[in-house]
């Protein structure tokens, strides 16, 4: 295939964003069309319907099953209290009268002559979609949610778990090679989106937590710390959902590592705004990476040109994303058409990798770097 | 329109894949059929083409460049062949968007459960939950199982015939109170599939006929002791091009280019592996690990089963691989000392980088690692769906207490394995092919004598369903194109103690004769022809049992192959690595130097 490398995750300045927010079944849209909204705003709200309870009504009143339907007290469609009388039938010639009662609150949803069983619905589960990121309702779509649109600083993360939060950004490492450790962090950081360097410790995240950080982003984290947050290894890259109190953003993978300079340079000018930031990640079909975005509110700024993956060429600056140069950066200084045996054995299209560090040159297989956009 | 197959001379398959779209194509070359050229693009069933013909059609582009032929005319194919250009049949799979997700119900878990299970694997789906009255669920939270996974299909089945149909009709009432949508566009009613007791259906019907698309088809276990899977497999393919694939992007499309019904892709490796199974008559397991899954395919005792262990593979579920087979069980394969949290990390890079490839040779023989686990762990998971009908009265001999076999036993039995087919990336494209024959070796642990063979670019999808309308032209491409034939592995069963005599082998084909002895505990290579055959016969010491009893010599033709053949007599039924890692580095350094499988030793 032509592209054999991996396209680089977003790091931009100043972007456009549009973002979906819908109901998981239809509702009621609460915002119009070009109204401004903060992050916070709850755009649309709905109802679950609640889950619903099977009751055995011919076993309770130990009657045949078809005699079930016609024991009913409340008609099916009827609201009923918990331990309100639904079914009544004499047994035993007709001597013993035996009762059967809602087991919950909920309505009575439908009843079977077969199996002799009703099923109760309980009451609906409201549910609440807030905006996510301060903007303009750029259309609705009617009973289900929202397009929001704003503009701002927008940067993709590789990695992330906890779910979707805002906070002020708050950069406490001198460089982006630092490691965020505990003494970085003060009650000042209450509800904020702290920013580190090269990587973050469990325990330093924990005490993140504890303080009431909202969210930390750094470059790296161990898979050993991760394995800690979360209480098991984590199998299937499918994050958002996590109670965990606290969101992490990784910006480039496992293991120390800096923080790529321009996304270090972005966060730190954008230090004291408020952001919306969330730690869903999935890697399967439909790719979905952590992202923070922060709005520009109204900040005079020139609009990027839309960014042009022209693909590799000679003078591509890229990250290696795989062993045995993890990490580094360096640019294209020749892009070989033919194969070339890697020391695996295996045959693939390579490149010659400049390094940025120390000049020192070596060559990489086409699909293990990633482009930085500039 | 009939297909006449004396009269086709050329044909085009794709494989719709969930990345990939791979295109072949096959001529007819004097009396026989051979692959020509094979293109691929990238699938394109995602926004922003949401139209699988245009991946279809950039992958025949690409064979049309390398075959310097035309075969397209604007986006349509020219077809039947005019000249040079165009082709006589047009053919494809898919498992794009997912595959086909399904959810499959049953009375009891381990009998009708298991049976739609089999049915609904057997088609190439992929199998979301299993909903049974003794799961351990209570109803309510069936039903929001059922609402929160949103399948393509449900298959229900439950009772035999003639059994009690209120507990049938139960299930469909649940089925009723969940009222599931799709998951491909809440436009369309979702199908739903009966197969369970007969006199239940008509009750089944009202409960489920005006909600759902519901077929009845007959029972799939009209008695304890009788599994009837066909027409509930057949009932799934239908749906699958009437429902589901109607509502996938662009497939109305694709399903006027082609006069051959769409298949899904493991359905379609499943047909091939069935025929190779009955052709040669003999039991065979085929594998195809992927970057997210891994299926394992199965004929024993005339039996076909597949299973798709969903969270297994080599990139995007390398990481679950990791998780279920624990960090210590990867580090066995390791000959070298890996500080943990270092590889921890690793295996994590390539989780959120899927698309990296292996640069230095430790990191090839890590990959390769990760790959023995995940091959073992789906081949587990075979092993337990893949069983005799549970819950059959049998009568036991004594010989059958002896062996402790009883209903509900696995079929799968390694001293009858005839011959083991791998594929995916990291089996196919492994630099050396004796490094895809030890991979398989010591991840399904063959016992006696196997043949190996790996499909060289994986085109058992596109040739599953061109057997359905063209049966020579699949099985010859598959044999002389597809198939690499890597050679066999020898087994012993027993124990004993390192170097102690073991097996004897002599191998007599069109080259030198090969003696040779081997003692317990070693991996050999001896050369066998790379194509031809020949005759093997191998006597092993007293202890020891290829299959025939203990001691019991074997003799076997086998046809050659790249690799030789592999004797393993690091003993089986437990196969076991020595515990202390000094001990374990220094056997599995001496395995690889005598199998030559890395140009350097790691």
């Amino acid at each position: 295939m032509a592209h054999a490398y991996t396209p680089g995750l977003r790091v931009s300045e100043h972007a456009v964003l549009r973002r979906e927010r819908r109901l998981p079944l239809k509702g009621q849209v609460l915002v119009q069309s070009g109204e401004h909204v903060a992050a916070e705003t709850v755009v649309a709200r709905t109802e679950l319907p609640g889950n619903v309870q099977t009751v055995n009504i011919a076993a309770k009143l130990a009657i045949d099953p078809a005699k079930v339907p016609g024991s009913l007290v409340r008609p099916i469609g009827s609201a009923v209290e918990a331990g309100e009388l639904i079914a009544s039938g004499r047994t035993l010639f007709g001597l013993i009268q035996q009762k059967a009662t809602a087991p919950t609150r909920g309505t009575l949803e439908s009843v079977s002559g077969i199996t002799g069983q009703l099923i109760l619905r309980e009451p609906p589960i409201p549910v609440e979609v807030n905006a996510f990121v301060e903007g303009r309702v750029l259309e609705v779509l009617p009973d289900e949610g929202v397009v929001i649109e704003t503009e701002g600083t927008f940067i993709q993360g590789i990695f992330g778990v906890g779910g979707e939060t805002q906070g002020v950004i708050a950069v406490v490492n001198e460089s982006p090679g630092d490691e965020l450790r505990v003494e970085h962090l003060s009650e000042a950081h209450r509800g904020k989106i702290v920013v580190g360097g090269s990587r973050v410790s469990h325990a330093t995240l924990m005490r993140a937590k504890s303080l009431g950080v909202a969210a930390v982003v750094v470059a790296g984290f161990d898979d050993q710390d991760l394995r800690e947050l979360l209480g098991k290894d984590l199998g299937v890259a499918i994050t958002g959902s996590e109670d965990l109190g606290i969101t992490l953003i990784l910006t480039e993978g496992f293991g120390p590592i800096p923080m790529a300079d321009r996304t270090w340079r972005l966060l730190k000018t954008r230090e004291g705004d408020p952001a919306s930031v969330s730690g869903a990640t999935q890697i399967r079909a439909g790719v979905m990476r952590p992202e923070i975005i922060v709005p520009s509110r109204g900040r005079e700024r020139a609009r990027e040109a839309p960014t042009v993956h022209a693909g590799l060429e000679v003078g591509s600056l890229l990250r290696v994303i795989r062993q045995p140069h993890f990490g580094r950066i360096g640019t294209v200084v020749e892009l070989p058409p033919e194969l070339n045996e890697l020391e695996s054995g295996s045959k693939a299209r390579v490149m010659v990798v400049e390094f940025v560090d120390d000049r020192s040159r070596a060559v990489v297989p086409r699909a293990n770097v990633e482009l930085i956009e500039a | 329109m009939e297909i006449r197959p004396e009269a086709i001379r050329s044909i085009l398959a794709t494989d719709c894949g969930s990345t990939t779209t791979k295109a072949i194509l096959i001529e007819k070359r004097g009396d026989h059929f051979r692959l020509v050229v094979r293109g691929e693009a990238p699938t394109t069933v995602e926004a922003p083409f949401e139209d699988v013909t245009r991946g279809v059609l950039n992958a025949v582009r690409e064979v049309e460049e390398l075959a310097g032929r035309r075969i397209l005319e604007g986006d349509r194919i020219i077809s039947p062949q005019q000249g040079d250009q165009g082709v006589d049949l047009y053919v494809t799979t898919s498992s794009a968007g997912g595959g086909l997700q399904m959810m499959v119900s049953g009375l009891v878990l381990q009998m009708t459960g298991e049976s739609a299970q089999r049915a609904a694997l057997g088609a190439g789906a992929i199998v979301m939950d299993v909903i049974a009255l003794n799961d351990g669920r209570r109803p309510h939270e069936k039903i929001r199982r059922l609402r929160q996974l949103r399948p393509d299909m449900i298959l229900l089945s439950g009772g035999t015939d003639g059994g009690d149909t209120k507990r049938v009709v139960e299930m469909a009432e649940i089925l009723a109170a969940a009222d599931p949508k799709a998951r491909l566009g809440a436009g369309y009613e979702l199908p739903v599939i009966y197969a369970g007791n007969k006199d239940a259906a008509a009750m089944v019907r009202n409960t489920l006929g005006d909600r759902t698309a519901l077929s009845v088809v007959p029972n799939l276990r009209p008695a304890l002791e009788r599994e009837n899977l066909g027409p509930a497999r057949d009932a799934i393919h239908e749906l699958f091009m009437e429902h589901v694939m109607a509502h996938a992007p662009g497939y109305k499309k694709l399903m006027a280019m082609s006069p051959v019904p769409i298949m899904p892709t493991p359905g379609a490796v499943g047909i091939i592996i069935e025929k190779v199974a009955r052709r040669d008559r003999l039991s065979v397991v085929g594998v195809d690990i992927g970057g997210a899954t891994t299926d394992v395919f199965s004929v024993f005792q005339d039996v076909f089963n597949r299973t798709v262990s969903a969270n297994l593979g080599m990139s995007y579920s390398v990481s679950n691989v990791m998780a279920e087979a624990g960090i210590e069980n990867i580090l066995r394969w390791v000959p070298f000392d890996v500080d943990e949290l270092e590889l921890r990390n690793r295996i994590k890079n390539k989780m959120i980088r899927p698309t990296t490839i292996p640069q230095s040779l430790e990191d090839l023989v890590i990959e390769q690692a990760i790959s023995r686990e995940a091959l073992r762990l789906a081949f587990d998971q075979h092993k337990m769906l893949a069983t005799s009908l549970k819950g059959v009265q049998t009568e036991r001999t004594i010989s059958d207490i002896m062996a402790q076999s009883q209903s509900g036993a696995t079929l799968v039995n390694l001293m009858d394995l005839g011959l083991l087919v791998g594929s995916g990336g990291v089996l196919s494209h492994a630099p050396r092919r004796v490094q895809a024959a030890a991979m398989m070796i010591d991840a399904f642990l063959p016992e006696g004598l196997t043949q190996l063979a790996v499909d060289s670019i994986f085109m058992a999808p596109q040739l599953g369903v061109l057997s359905t309308v063209h049966e020579q032209a699949a099985a010859e491409v598959f044999e002389r194109d597809c198939l690499i034939r890597l050679g066999a592995v020898l087994a012993p069963l027993g124990h004993g103690k390192p170097g102690q005599p073991c097996l004897t082998v002599e191998i007599a084909s069109d080259g030198p004769p090969v003696n040779r002895k081997v003692g317990f505990g070693e991996l050999v290579l001896l050369p066998l022809p790379a194509e031809g055959e020949a005759r093997i016969t191998a006597a092993p010491e007293r202890g020891f049992d290829l299959g025939l009893g203990k001691g019991k010599p074997l003799e076997a033709r086998i046809p050659g192959g790249v690799v030789g053949l592999i004797v393993d007599t690091r003993g089986r039924r437990p196969f076991t690595l020595p515990s202390t890692a000094k001990e374990r580095i220094a056997a599995l350094r001496a395995w690889n130097r005598a199998l030559d499988m890395y140009p350097r030793e790691v």
